[in-house]
């Protein structure tokens, strides 16, 4: 059944025995260990673990920016060798350029486009994440939950194919935070990118993807990866939520209890 | 400090050491010395022979293009220097030799090449200025976040392009404190090279009127001219700061 879903649905991603190690010589700390895992096109995966145990290093090496020890990474069939316009890669809010004006910002990539249509996705973009009559600002004027509109917008103008996410609402504060995730979620439904989710909040996790990568302490393992089949808008206090919110709680070994 | 302190207290020091240096010349007796007053006299003896605007047209002409030139050759340089590290090893021993030479050490040096002219006491200005520059420049390219070099590559832009779109404007709020500092060390330096290499400027004013029979009202004008002019230069330099895209490197709201 599941391998049916999987020859209709095309493959995005592919990682298979991926290892990652720092250091050399007597002081080598193992980073990822053994990883394999299939995207499939559109689909929206958290990776969950907890803080540093090598879940941003993985989005590091899929995103291009760091090669791994050993193993492979295939995005749409061919090895990926370094950052690509395809797949953009989103900071922490602390990304975008501070200076250059949210305009400038969304149209940072925008430098093969005539003017018109760089004018016009501008727009666009502006206004899908909700930040018009802002376009003029320069980021120290903003405060952190537009700031990471600025840098979604950003990513999104170019019209990749992937996202990647790291973190991306953690500095966040905690009604911010909600609100974002319920915008990403239009943004997803609307331009149905494949994301891969790096995230240590559990709620998140269960709140947004369809499948949750659980993840293990350093060095990383996969330790589970978790169906959500939960359709949006999602019912945080339905049982099924709790159900899924509740068995990822006991696979990190927490209890759901203060 | 309240509003009206911020311009009085000032002003009072200010009064306060002209009475003092005025009184002090009175009780020591001395012949040589200018009062105030004289000094006064001396900036309006200037005002009317037209040296003075004349001396500081010089002077600030050859800052300008000394110190313009090192601007044009200092920035690309520090980026170049800063981004690859190759190139940074390779003219390290150069630099860092070069760097503890006083400016005013190659003043026989710069009068040999260009001989008794305004271009000697530009290469004097430019030398003071480049250090500075590159060096601000190239720690600016190094305290660049990786973070947006990545972003930069990310959208695909090629190593000149993320140089200009990224490197340089991360590395500018560094980068003006070092064409800051530049400003004035070439402020400086441009006097001591009109005391030797050329026959016009503040500098020259200063040297010459001690020569011509010790006229030191014309010698302290000189000084407080010199010391008025690089004030405004500060000054006008500092408002780069303000600048809306740079508010981001110097203020932390």
């Amino acid at each position: 059944m599941a391998g049916m879903v999987q020859t209709t649905v095309r493959s995005k991603l592919s990682l298979t025995g991926l290892n990652m190690t720092f250091g050399h010589g007597n002081e080598v700390v193992d980073v990822l260990e053994n990883i394999d895992l299939e995207v499939r096109e559109g689909e929206f995966i958290c990776l969950l673990g907890p803080s540093g145990c090598g879940k941003s290093t993985l989005l590091n090496i899929v995103g291009g920016f760091l090669k791994p020890s050993s193993g492979e990474v295939v995005i749409d069939g061919e090895p990926v060798r370094g950052p690509d316009p395809r797949r953009i890669f989103v900071f922490q809010e602390r990304g975008v350029f501070p200076w250059l004006t949210v305009e400038g910002n969304i149209g940072f990539g925008l430098f093969r486009l005539s003017r018109q249509e760089k004018a016009r996705r501008i727009a666009h973009y502006v206004e899908l994440v909700g930040l018009q009559g802002f376009e003029r600002a320069y980021p120290h004027e903003l405060s952190g939950g537009m700031k990471q509109r600025v840098e979604v917008a950003r990513a999104l103008a170019v019209n990749p194919d992937m996202l990647f996410l790291d973190e991306p609402f953690g500095a966040l504060d905690s009604i911010t935070r909600l609100e974002m995730r319920r915008e990403l979620l239009r943004i997803w439904r609307a331009e149905r990118k494949t994301i891969l989710f790096v995230t240590h909040d559990i709620e998140e996790s269960v709140q947004l993807a369809d499948r949750v990568v659980v993840m293990s302490t350093r060095p990383a393992r996969i330790r589970n990866i978790m169906e959500i089949n939960i359709p949006h808008p999602r019912d945080i206090s339905s049982r099924r939520y709790l159900d899924l919110r509740d068995s990822i709680f006991e696979q990190i070994g927490l209890a759901h209890k203060i | 400090m309240k509003r009206w302190e911020a311009y009085t207290l000032p002003l009072l020091a200010t009064i306060a050491l002209l009475l003092l240096w005025h009184w002090s010349v009175i009780w020591t007796h001395t012949q040589v010395f200018p009062k105030p007053a004289d000094v006064q006299r001396g900036v309006f003896e200037l005002f009317r022979k037209g040296l003075l605007l004349g001396y500081t047209r010089d002077s600030l002409y050859r800052v300008g293009v000394g110190y313009g030139a090192a601007v044009l050759l200092g920035i690309p340089l520090g980026l170049v220097l800063g981004w690859n590290p190759i190139a940074a090893q390779t003219t390290n021993p150069v630099i860092q030799i070069l760097r503890p030479i006083s400016p005013l050490a190659w003043i026989p040096v710069s009068v040999l090449w260009f001989g008794v002219t305004d271009a000697a006491a530009i290469f004097l200005i430019f030398l003071a200025s480049l250090f500075p520059i590159v060096l601000a420049t190239m720690d600016g390219v190094h305290g660049a976040p990786g973070m947006f070099v990545d972003a930069g590559r990310n959208f695909g832009l090629s190593t000149p392009a993320l140089l200009a779109r990224v490197v340089f404007p991360a590395a500018l709020p560094r980068i003006i404190i070092g064409l800051r500092i530049a400003l004035g060390v070439a402020w400086l330096v441009v006097v001591a090279a009109e005391m030797i290499a050329v026959d016009s400027g503040l500098g020259y004013l200063i040297i010459d009127s001690r020569n011509a029979g010790k006229r030191y009202h014309l010698v302290v004008a000189g000084m407080l001219l010199i010391g008025v002019i690089g004030l405004c230069l500060d000054t006008g330099i500092r408002q780069l700061e303000k600048f809306k895209f740079l508010r981001w490197g110097f203020y932390h709201e």
